[in-house]
């Protein structure tokens, strides 16, 4: 199955879902004036900068903190990868532009104008090397979440049309054809046909009427359709009234990734008008990280108002239904440990509701070294792991989250963002590791205690 | 009267006042000039109520590394925390300066011996040199440092050892030693709200702000 758009094909038989490795490459899009590109950079970069993100921009004391918990410096010892050096450019127009001394610093010249060259030259520190995973937003000494900053200078990159090629080209594809990675509505549609035949499984697509809207992240979609099955057996076993909808499933949102504000609201508002649409009571994300910090805590200020409807992970869900007694659960005999997303523990919150679940599957829980808000990445998230330039510098940080995973001596890895699994299943591949990441909802969906009927 | 006398005076009065009403409102101008910003409103349904209290807890618990973080930063955590507190002994603690902070504003405190002043003062300088040290070698710091980094320690190195000076009657008259150590204190102060020293306020404000979004969410802050 492949997508339909030729000019970005994708790259379906590799354990990491993205386009084809591009060659040339585009990093930088559009044909402007060097003036006209800075100017967007810097009015995308101010557009949702607001007291919080100045308070930030005023704070920091260059105590080097942050590099000390950052993947990319711990395993490269290059102080360009310090969390808070990827922000330089936009922090040197901030306070030369809109700081409370601005105006000074232009009239005696002590920031200089921030160049075009020096946002291409940074355009591998704001991607490459930065998965948005707020590591070093737990050990900043100011509580400055640079994070979020590096959020807002895609938003910068983005309108200046600065953003790598792969990111770029999924973000085209997903305004082309409605999905970022070939998921198209037609192919989703194929997809359920084909899971139905073969599983033996009812997949409810398009109902009119549903107290629970089911969205999916493109990378199950293409790579992991087991997922597609798993849910609809836990959603039968728990009596759900339930439905995909294909006006509205994708729950990835590479727009996000990208920096392109307009495409993440667009993206976002699919999913919102499809729940209402079905007068959904609960919206269920997938297993993907950026999708709950996209929709559970960015989704409702795109959209304007407080969301008429529940947003839940997956995890939450499936903890959810354990502790209602909707679940039952035939017990894993073997060890296990957890990984937590990024953008679902750290900087969602959910930290539990896989720990529950773990817990009512009956696992030997084998907590790694650090965990929870405190975890490394995986080193894919934050859009990384489509970008083929970065690879060699992923495997790099990839071998810390290797390291935890045997420290903790567990025969089972289970995490529950997709994005974080297709990143273990490429780094399986390259180091020839005896293990990867499986889906905790698999893992469920498996251990369903059978029916006694 | 003599110059000595004049430049005392003259760091006594106008130039502690103008130092003050820089601070005040430097520091004012800068909290207005950012708290004024859009603050939009977060729509998403919170998984904890009544965040900001739990916001207000991240300015204490921030105070200290986590246990994950410390192999890697409890170090050079520690000589800071040392400075800070050296500093915080000699600044609250030497009866003069009691002195000069109840004249401002009426609140007063017991002074502690000058010996323990003396000694705060040398772990402060010395820890002061250490971080140049750290920051003038570490590859992290050389690439983030700027001139507000190395200006903020020159000037608050100065009055410190101005300070010592003084009061140990070393390199020169008394009254030219106060009045070179008042002078650069109040150079200090003055300089304060522009620059990266602001923090001794804003850390309130970042960390407080952080602890809540994260709090609101019920993730760690």
């Amino acid at each position: 199955m492949t997508g339909t758009d030729t000019q970005f094909p994708l790259e379906l038989n590799q354990p990491r879902l993205s386009i084809q490795k591009p060659e040339p490459r585009y990093d930088k899009q559009g044909e402007m004036a060097d003036t006209e590109r800075l100017d967007r950079a810097m009015r995308g970069f101010i557009k949702d900068f607001g007291a919080t993100a100045a308070l930030y921009m005023e704070s920091c004391v260059h105590c080097g903190q942050c590099a000390e918990v950052c993947q990319y410096y711990v395993q490269t010892g290059d102080p360009r990868y310090t969390p808070i050096w990827k922000l330089e450019p936009f922090k040197q127009a901030y306070k030369r532009e809109m700081g409370p001394f601005a105006p000074f610093f232009r009239l005696f010249h002590l920031k200089r104008r921030v160049t075009v060259q020096e946002l291409e030259d940074w355009q591998d520190l704001i991607y490459d090397s930065c998965t948005q995973c707020g590591r070093c937003t737990m050990v900043c000494p100011m509580g400055i979440d640079i994070a979020s900053l590096v959020g807002l200078a895609r938003h910068g990159m983005a309108a200046a049309g600065l953003v790598p090629h792969e990111l770029w080209a999924t973000v085209e594809r997903a305004k082309r054809e409605g999905s970022p990675l070939g998921a198209t509505p037609a192919v989703l549609k194929d997809r359920i046909a084909w899971l139905e035949d073969e599983h033996g499984v009812e997949i409810p697509l398009d109902r009119s009427q549903a107290d629970v809207l089911m969205t999916i992240s493109s990378i199950e979609v293409m790579k992991y359709p087991r997922s597609i099955v798993a849910l609809a057996r836990i959603m039968k076993r728990m009596g759900a009234s339930w439905t995909f909808r294909s006006d509205g499933y994708e729950a990835t949102n590479f727009s996000m990734f990208a920096g392109d504000q307009q495409g993440q609201r667009e993206a976002s508002l699919k999913l919102i008008e499809a729940a209402i649409a079905v007068g959904a009571k609960t919206l269920i994300l997938p297993e993907c990280g950026h999708a709950y910090q996209a929709l559970r805590w960015q989704g409702a200020n795109l959209y304007g108002k407080p969301l008429p409807f529940r947003v839940l992970q997956i995890a939450e869900y499936l903890a959810e239904g354990i502790r209602q007694g909707k679940l039952q659960l035939q017990p894993v005999q073997k060890s296990a440990t957890f990984h937590d997303p990024c953008q679902i523990v750290r900087r969602g919150g959910a930290t539990e509701a896989p720990r529950e679940v773990l817990r009512a599957l009956g696992v030997d829980l084998r907590e790694m070294d650090a965990q929870g808000a405190y975890n490394w990445c995986c080193g894919g998230g934050g859009g990384v792991v489509t970008i083929h330039r970065a690879d060699p510098l992923r495997y790099k940080t990839y071998q810390i989250k290797m390291q935890q995973v045997e420290d903790t001596g567990a025969e089972m890895l289970v995490s529950t963002c997709s994005n974080c699994r297709q990143t273990f299943d490429d780094g399986q591949a390259h180091f020839h590791w005896d293990k990867t990441a499986q889906s905790l909802l698999e893992l469920v969906a498996d251990h369903l205690v059978t029916e006694q009927e | 009267m003599s110059t000595e006398a004049d430049l005392l005076d003259f760091a006594r009065g106008p130039a502690l006042e103008a130092a003050l009403v820089i601070l005040v409102f430097g520091m004012f101008w800068r909290l207005v000039a950012v708290l004024a910003l859009r603050r939009s409103r977060d729509l998403s349904e919170p998984r904890v109520r009544h965040a900001w209290l739990w916001g207000v807890r991240t300015i204490f618990t921030r105070m200290w590394p986590r246990r994950e973080f410390r192999p890697r930063i409890l170090h050079w955590e520690a000589v800071s925390y040392l400075f800070h507190f050296a500093l915080a002994v000699v600044i609250v603690g030497l009866v003069p300066h009691i002195l000069l902070i109840r004249d401002i504003t009426g609140l007063s405190w017991p002074g502690l011996p000058t010996g323990v002043i003396t000694f705060a003062a040398g772990v402060a300088l010395i820890s002061l040199l250490a971080l140049l040290a750290h920051r003038a070698t570490h590859p992290v710091l050389r690439r983030i440092s700027n001139f507000d980094d190395y200006f903020s320690w020159l000037l608050v190195f100065a009055p410190l050892l101005t300070g010592l000076m003084a009061y140990y009657h070393l390199g020169g008259p008394y009254e030219d030693l106060l009045a070179v150590h008042m002078l650069s204190a109040e150079l200090l102060l003055a300089w304060l709200p522009f620059s990266k020293l602001a923090h001794t306020v804003l850390f309130l404000f970042s960390r407080g702000v952080t602890g809540t979004i994260y709090s609101r969410r019920g993730a760690q802050t």
